[in-house]
């Protein structure tokens, strides 16, 4: 039974319309004394694992599920990519120096090589999008935000110039537009190997994000070791020389940047020394060191020892890259690491605020 | 619109987005979302308004074991949630352990629903003062969530097609014709809103049902919603009408309620749609200060630039190092 009814004459006994009295009590008794307690039950200490870097370990979350959406790149499409793009732009570098200092077999080697990356690199980037036919859209627009929109121009500019500068090369025709094209793909190569950097940086993903100082010099590093080892395994010994330099230049820039990410990260650290991730960048860091070493000692003298060097340079590039994308895929899987960093962040404010050392409890 | 040159437009407070989008200066004022938490009662009707009226397809059906919760998150096929959360917390000066041993129903059955509201203040039935050993503390946190419109979306800024776009009402919508499925949005989001939808390759999220707003209506969620957890509107107006709900709960002792996603200052330069919570942020699944990813992306930019170099510089060193080889070798 109600009071308020429809009738010709429109609503009668209508009740008013009020503000929901969420939290009243019967009376204001009991208050005091209850507070706010009991609110730190469904906490979940951080894992045991490496020293955090950030002192609240403790975080809440809704039922442990992640907080990011999962990013939907297939590993082999994108971080195969990574590979690949970082292979042809640094290739191209080292093709027009080994060009320019009479080096042709390393020269046409890498010309080959990074035509060949890059044309399985677009396959793959095209091969990961939902609706591949409308591969076209991405050149509706330019947008400096969008570093895909950025990479998806910057290919379209040395793709051109790196297979020009191979074709000629094994064609021996137009020396003159060879060695533009071969100039032209050294200048926009360490673009395209650096930009993917930014490429995954760009996101929300913890990983990634938060190395967005460091991942473009881990990438090109990455990029220079994995041409470097391309020149190694095709060149003669008699030109291998800068390989060789090159090799030790790529690996200790890489090694130093990822040790310097892994420093700042802090706790957001963890998924680059963790699980599958982990396990790729200890490989990794293993083949960059093994490789360039069996490249010092024994690559200018011996083909084989050179060969084998190189291998273990492109897939110490390949472990990193491939490391790089599970480390994110972690990050994102798992809410401490984004609901942690940020409330350090809102703790930090919170003090510089209040003018005082940084508080215990939040 | 104002001038766009000399503006830092990839973060902090942006008045007017639709009009930095380019839309004319008699576009609509922006709109959006108060999700008011404290009076959602977990009825999900906005979950399946929004399925019937899009036309969003089935999803799964899962049972999560975790709570009333089985829709488990946003995603491609879902685009209002609503979370369960319960909590050993008392809520506000609500009582659980009242004892009704003594009340007649029949009595208040006879009265019928029509208790005078100055009698209705906690409910109809008004028992007698609790006992004071029976008492349990449990309250029942429940929240739909949705997509944010934020200010500065990092999905929209991101996206290499412009099949994202700001519309007139200063919200964000994906062009469904255009979308090529590059996914990018997907990780760059900080609310883990937008997602893959996987049979059809495209990227799929809230609209704030923009074809209901071009007719004059509201979106079907906040038409739905029988007790107007989630109201819509112009934002300005949802702005007031929120501050002035958290001090009237504050007043009536819910200390913990608190506003998420309204302030024009925030990471992400303040949220279209936005929420009062009786809770920390993350114990609803909601990140508790997200930043736009873009804020940073001068920065990535010229880091990159720099690494580009190094390489470009470092591999030229080691060629002039090396020198060139004797004609002889050829």
């Amino acid at each position: 039974m109600s009071t308020s009814n429809v009738g010709k004459d429109g609503i009668t006994g209508e009740r008013p319309g009020r503000e929901a009295q969420v939290g009243a009590g019967l009376d204001d008794r009991g208050l005091d004394d209850r507070g706010r307690g009991g609110g730190a039950r469904r906490r979940r200490r951080g894992r045991r694992g490496e020293q955090l870097m950030v002192p609240e370990a403790e975080f809440t979350s809704y039922y442990g599920r992640p907080v990011l959406n999962r990013p939907t790149w297939q590993p082999l499409d994108i971080a195969g990519y990574f590979f690949l793009g970082g292979l042809a732009g640094a290739g191209s570098v080292l093709a027009a120096g080994a060009q320019a200092t009479g080096r042709p077999v390393m020269a046409r080697a890498l010309k080959i090589s990074s035509l060949t990356a890059i044309s399985a690199s677009t396959a793959a980037l095209i091969h990961d999008l939902g609706r591949p036919e409308r591969f076209v859209n991405m050149l509706r627009v330019f947008r400096p935000t969008s570093p895909m929109s950025v990479g998806t121009w910057l290919l379209s500019a040395y793709a051109p110039a790196a297979g020009a500068a191979a074709v000629l090369d094994v064609g021996g025709r137009l020396p003159r537009i060879g060695r533009a094209a071969t100039a032209g793909a050294a200048l926009l190569g360490p673009a395209v190997a650096a930009y993917t950097a930014v490429l995954a940086a760009n996101t929300a993903v913890p990983a990634w994000h938060d190395g967005h100082r460091e991942l473009p010099f881990v990438f090109t590093g990455s990029a220079t070791t994995a041409a470097a080892g391309m020149a190694l395994a095709a060149s003669p010994v008699a030109e291998n020389g800068p390989a060789v330099s090159a090799a030790v230049f790529g690996a200790v820039l890489e090694t130093g940047a990822v040790k310097l990410m892994e420093h700042r990260l802090g706790m957001v650290a963890e998924p680059y020394r963790q699980g599958r991730a982990g396990r790729l960048m200890r490989l990794a860091e293993g083949l960059t060191v093994a490789g360039a070493a069996g490249a010092v000692l024994a690559g200018r003298r011996s083909r084989t020892a050179a060969a084998v060097s190189g291998a273990a340079l492109l897939a110490a590039s390949a472990c990193t890259r491939f490391g790089v994308f599970h480390a994110g895929l972690a990050s994102a899987d798992d809410p401490k690491y984004t609901v942690v960093p940020q409330r350090e962040r809102l703790r930090k404010a919170a003090a510089d605020a209040a003018g005082g050392p940084p508080a215990g409890a939040p | 619109m104002t001038s766009l040159i000399g503006r830092n437009l990839l973060a902090g407070a942006e008045p007017d987005p639709a009009g930095d989008a380019g839309h004319g200066p008699d576009h609509p004022p922006r709109v959006g979302f108060f999700t008011d938490t404290s009076v959602c009662i977990g009825c999900k009707a906005c979950e399946v308004a929004c399925k019937e009226w899009n036309a969003i397809p089935e999803d799964g059906l899962e049972l999560t074991g975790m709570s009333y919760d089985n829709t488990q998150g946003l995603g491609a096929d879902t685009w209002r949630h609503v979370a369960f959360i319960e909590q050993g917390k008392p809520l506000g000066r609500a009582q659980a352990g009242v004892d009704h041993s003594t009340v007649d129903v029949f009595a208040l059955a006879a009265r019928g629903s029509g208790t005078p509201p100055a009698e209705a203040a906690v409910t109809p039935t008004t028992p007698g003062p609790p006992s004071p050993d029976g008492r349990t503390e449990l309250r029942w946190l429940m929240a739909s969530d949705v997509c944010k419109h934020c200010t500065h979306a990092a999905c929209l800024d991101v996206c290499p097609t412009g099949a994202l776009f700001r519309t007139e009402y200063g919200t964000v919508v994906v062009q469904e014709d255009v979308c090529n499925g590059c996914g990018y949005c997907v990780p760059a989001c900080p609310y883990g809103v937008i997602d893959q939808r996987k049979d059809d390759g495209r990227v799929w999220k809230c609209t704030l049902c923009y074809d209901r707003l071009g007719a004059g209506g509201e979106p079907a969620c906040a038409k739905a919603c029988p007790t107007d957890s989630i109201q819509f509107g112009p934002l300005d107006e949802l702005r007031e009408r929120a501050a002035a709900r958290v001090e009237q709960l504050h007043a009536g002792g819910v200390t913990d309620a608190r506003l998420y996603g309204e302030s024009p200052d925030d990471g992400v330069g303040g949220d279209g749609a936005f929420f009062l919570l009786l809770d920390e942020p993350e114990v609803y699944g909601l990140p508790p200060a997200p930043v736009v990813t873009t804020r940073d992306l001068p920065s990535m930019w010229r880091h990159a630039g720099a690494a580009a170099a190094t390489v470009l510089g470092g591999i030229a060193a080691v060629f002039a190092a090396h020198g060139a080889l004797r004609k002889g070798l050829r």
